[in-house]
């Protein structure tokens, strides 16, 4: 069953194409993990997340300037070569600039539809932004009511949230599978699970995943575990990078990523009016970088992670040039060291150097595997 | 040769001069006579903090970084000690130096870097909020910090729900500046400062309309230095008295045909920050006859501006002007909160395709013949979309020279090759070296 997800994942445009065809429904492109996807399913839309596809590519030199981030660059790339022609809209929920350029780029060059801004909150810390968000998620709603010519009614947001949440506690138990000391699932397979979660429809998602959860309980995992390590940083979907770290006596155990624990990590509560739930979720997430302010709290919660999930070393691996990490990283670095968890800092880039990055990994594991022997 | 138009200095330059030594000298003196320091960033509601008193001084952190950037040694040591305390040097570089000032302890303006009381601070910008998170903590961790949520989208999307989300911030940031100064607010020197800020933004945009004039009597370089108070104390009386005499004075070189640049012969347009260690970029320019009359920057982050009914940009009505009550806190801050939404320099965040719009509104009005798009390096919030912006001014019909550099950071400017390509854009332009 862990093979869907890989399928899923690396014939992610084929799904939603006959995803499409099939139901004669709607596709959105979505830009950051933000979005609100209980509206849009609420919307009998599917949405998908936009992601890059690590090969190198000169299409976006006229549109970006080389010192924004990789990621953002090979997102754009992918809708300038058409990768992405079936999607009916994109939408973007605010969060850091990088991101913002390749949706913007795309609604100046690419045809789509439909395409909507939500100005979600930088400052979730603010009582004030809970009130602000639900009425922006109201706009959105009216929206998309507009496009679609279908009204959203409360009913629908709340099965939105219920098909959402079931896929977000499945993946949790998943997660929580990972603490065994023997974990049955590798970083890899983690990772193909969340991020396929993000370009395939929950319900259909949710089921494999119950039947994953089901396998993975019965059967031993015949691999050594080696290194407990967590992973930590900006969105990475790099499979080659976390499948060298995994070859060479490491398990990445737990992690901090838009692609991995930090989509999923908490549910709405429906209590109430569903879009004041809704909004109240996304303000409560663990939090990208561009939105932890005044007070760090990625920081706790990454700390709590590494000893929930008994780490002993952590990668933090980010997009170059990704500002809100570069912010983060010394911080965030300090307390883990601080804790006596060791750390190596690497940058991704649209493809890695896996040679070079070997090394620094293989590294980290001698000094990790020193302690063992004193 | 023979000048093409008259010129002469202007006359506001030593008020101008005392009135910034003032600034950072009323910093770092602030607490020997018992007033207060804050620190935050140059686009921050600075009319607030005014509610505490007349002796509560800022020091904003973009104009101290370029201040920095300007002194290339020191910027130096202060962009070294930042990145030896782990940071990237792909940061933003006004950040840097100031980071880099705090780690060494050393002020710009000589003696130790002075601390403020607390930090107040605005966000829009990915490197705004956490700027200051950084400087607290590389402060020992107890100034008090609070920062405004200002990214609300465009102002053209400006309602009800965004402005009560900003208005709910600052009402809730008064209540806390009470509580960490120990101070009771003055909601009438809180009414006071917007009254200042906007008549000082409205005439700065009013004075850098008079460059549509041919010659323009006002250069780019020159206007560096006096834009410069709309983010160091845009909400202070002063700034606004001086706007005003400026005004009185380029309002009097345009009726004299006083130029900026004696053989104006071709006219061009900046969009964001210099490469403020290499202002003689500017100089050079002016060899072949080419005058940058201003940029997006200079007039958009100072200047508040609106479309007047004959389709011309120019200054924006004040809300005195307009009639919005400004009796209570609330009504003052929500004047303010709805002022600074308009504000140029905010919108392209959004959408490049704005910035886009008011350089070519620009470009056209102001009769250019050229546009440099500088790829700054140094601050990724004003380089957002400027690829976008060089395709868009193009279409338009308008030369674009692009050059690479940073603002803060004087390693990552190629002076000889910034020069190179200002040949070839002159060249592209019909512009020759004039004979001196």
């Amino acid at each position: 069953m862990l093979e869907m997800y890989k399928e899923w994942f690396d014939a992610r445009h084929e799904y939603a194409k006959e995803w499409k065809e099939k139901s004669g429904g709607k596709v959105m492109g979505y830009f950051c993990t933000y979005a609100p996807e209980e509206i849009m399913y609420a919307a009998g839309i599917l949405p998908v997340r936009i992601l890059g596809s690590h090969e190198p590519q000169d299409v976006t030199e006229p549109h970006i300037f080389a010192m924004f981030c990789p990621f953002c660059r090979d997102c754009l790339a992918q809708g300038l070569k058409g990768r992405y022609d079936y999607l009916d809209g994109i939408m973007i929920s605010q969060s850091c600039l990088h991101i913002r350029q390749a949706f913007t780029s795309w609604k100046m060059h690419i045809p789509t539809q439909y395409s909507y801004y939500l100005p979600m909150p930088m400052k979730v810390q603010s009582p004030r932004a809970l009130p602000y968000l639900r009425a922006e998620l109201e706009n959105f709603k009216k929206s998309l009511e507009e496009w679609t010519g279908n009204k959203i009614t409360d009913d629908d947001l709340r099965n939105g949230i219920e098909l959402m949440n079931e896929n977000r506690r499945l993946m949790h138990q998943v997660y929580e599978m990972r603490k065994k000391d023997n974990p049955p699932i590798t970083g890899l397979d983690s990772m193909y699970m969340v991020v396929s979660s993000q370009m395939t429809h929950k319900q259909e998602h949710s089921r494999i995943t119950r039947d994953v959860i089901n396998e993975l309980g019965k059967k031993e995992n015949g691999r050594k575990t080696g290194e407990r390590l967590m992973i930590i940083g900006s969105e990475d979907d790099d499979s080659k990078f976390i499948q060298m770290c995994e070859s060479v006596g490491a398990t990445f155990v737990i992690d901090d990523h838009c692609t991995g624990s930090r989509y999923f990590w908490n549910e709405v509560e429906p209590n109430g009016d569903p879009l004041t739930a809704i909004a109240k979720r996304y303000i409560e997430r663990p939090p990208c970088p561009s939105k932890d302010w005044e007070e760090r709290r990625r920081i706790p919660h990454i700390l709590q992670l590494a000893a929930d999930w008994k780490v002993k070393g952590a990668v933090l691996i980010q997009q170059k040039f990704c500002d809100p990490h570069e912010l983060d990283t010394p911080a965030i670095r300090k307390a883990l060291e601080g804790k006596g968890i060791k750390t190596l800092f690497l940058e991704l880039d649209v493809t890695v150097p896996i040679g070079q990055f070997r090394t620094r990994v293989e590294a980290l594991l001698e000094m990790l595997q020193e302690e063992d022997l004193f | 040769m023979a000048n093409k138009y008259p010129t002469e200095p202007l006359k506001v330059w030593d008020k101008a001069k005392k009135l910034r030594q003032d600034y950072y000298d009323n910093f770092i003196h602030a607490r020997e006579k018992g007033g207060l320091r804050w620190a935050g960033g140059a686009w921050a509601f600075d009319a607030v903090p005014y509610g505490l008193g007349d002796d509560v001084y800022p020091l904003t952190g973009e104009p101290y970084g370029a201040s920095t950037a300007f002194n290339g040694e020191f910027s130096l040591k202060c962009l070294e000690a930042t990145e030896n305390a782990g940071y990237a040097r792909d940061l933003c570089s006004y950040m840097r130096n100031y980071w880099g000032s705090i780690l060494l302890d050393k002020f710009t303006f000589g003696g130790e870097f002075p601390k403020p009381d607390f930090m107040w601070q605005a966000h829009i910008c990915c490197s705004h909020a956490k700027w200051y998170q950084v400087a607290r903590e590389l402060e020992g961790g107890k100034i008090p910090y609070y920062c405004v949520d200002v990214a609300v989208g465009p102002y053209d999307t400006m309602d009800e729900n965004k402005v009560n989300y900003i208005v709910g911030q600052l009402s809730d940031g008064i209540d806390w500046l009470e509580k960490v100064t120990g101070r009771t607010y003055d909601d009438n020197k809180l009414i006071e400062a917007v009254k200042n800020e906007t008549t000082a933004m409205s005439t700065w945009a009013e004075i850098c309309s008079l460059n549509k004039n041919v010659p323009a009597p006002l250069d780019e370089k020159t206007m560096y230095s006096l834009y410069v108070f709309g983010v160091l104390m845009k909400s202070n009386r002063k700034v606004g008295e001086l706007y005003k005499e400026l005004l009185a004075e380029v309002k009097d070189r345009v009726k004299r045909g006083i130029a900026a640049v004696p053989n104006e012969q071709c006219r061009v347009m900046t969009d964001t920050q210099p490469p403020w260690a290499f202002l003689d970029v500017f100089r050079y320019m002016e060899k072949f006859g080419c005058v940058s009359v201003g940029s997006l920057y200079t007039y958009g982050l100072t200047g508040m501006w609106e479309i007047k009914p004959d389709g011309q940009w120019g200054p924006k009505t004040t809300p005195m002007a307009r009639g919005v009550p400004m009796r209570n806190r609330e009504e003052a801050l929500r004047a303010l909160v709805e002022w600074n939404l308009a504000k140029p320099e905010w919108q392209h965040f959004y959408d490049p395709a704005l910035k886009t719009e008011m350089m070519v509104r620009i470009a056209k009005q102001w009769k250019l013949n050229g546009v440099i798009l500088h790829y700054n390096r140094g601050c990724e919030g004003l380089s957002l979309g400027i690829a976008e912006n060089r395709l868009g001014i193009m279409k338009a019909g308008f030369p674009v020279m692009t050059f690479e550099g940073n603002m803060g950071d004087g390693r990552e400017f190629d002076k000889a090759r910034t020069m190179s390509r200002i040949d070839s854009f002159m060249e592209t332009l019909g512009m020759k070296k004039l004979e001196s």
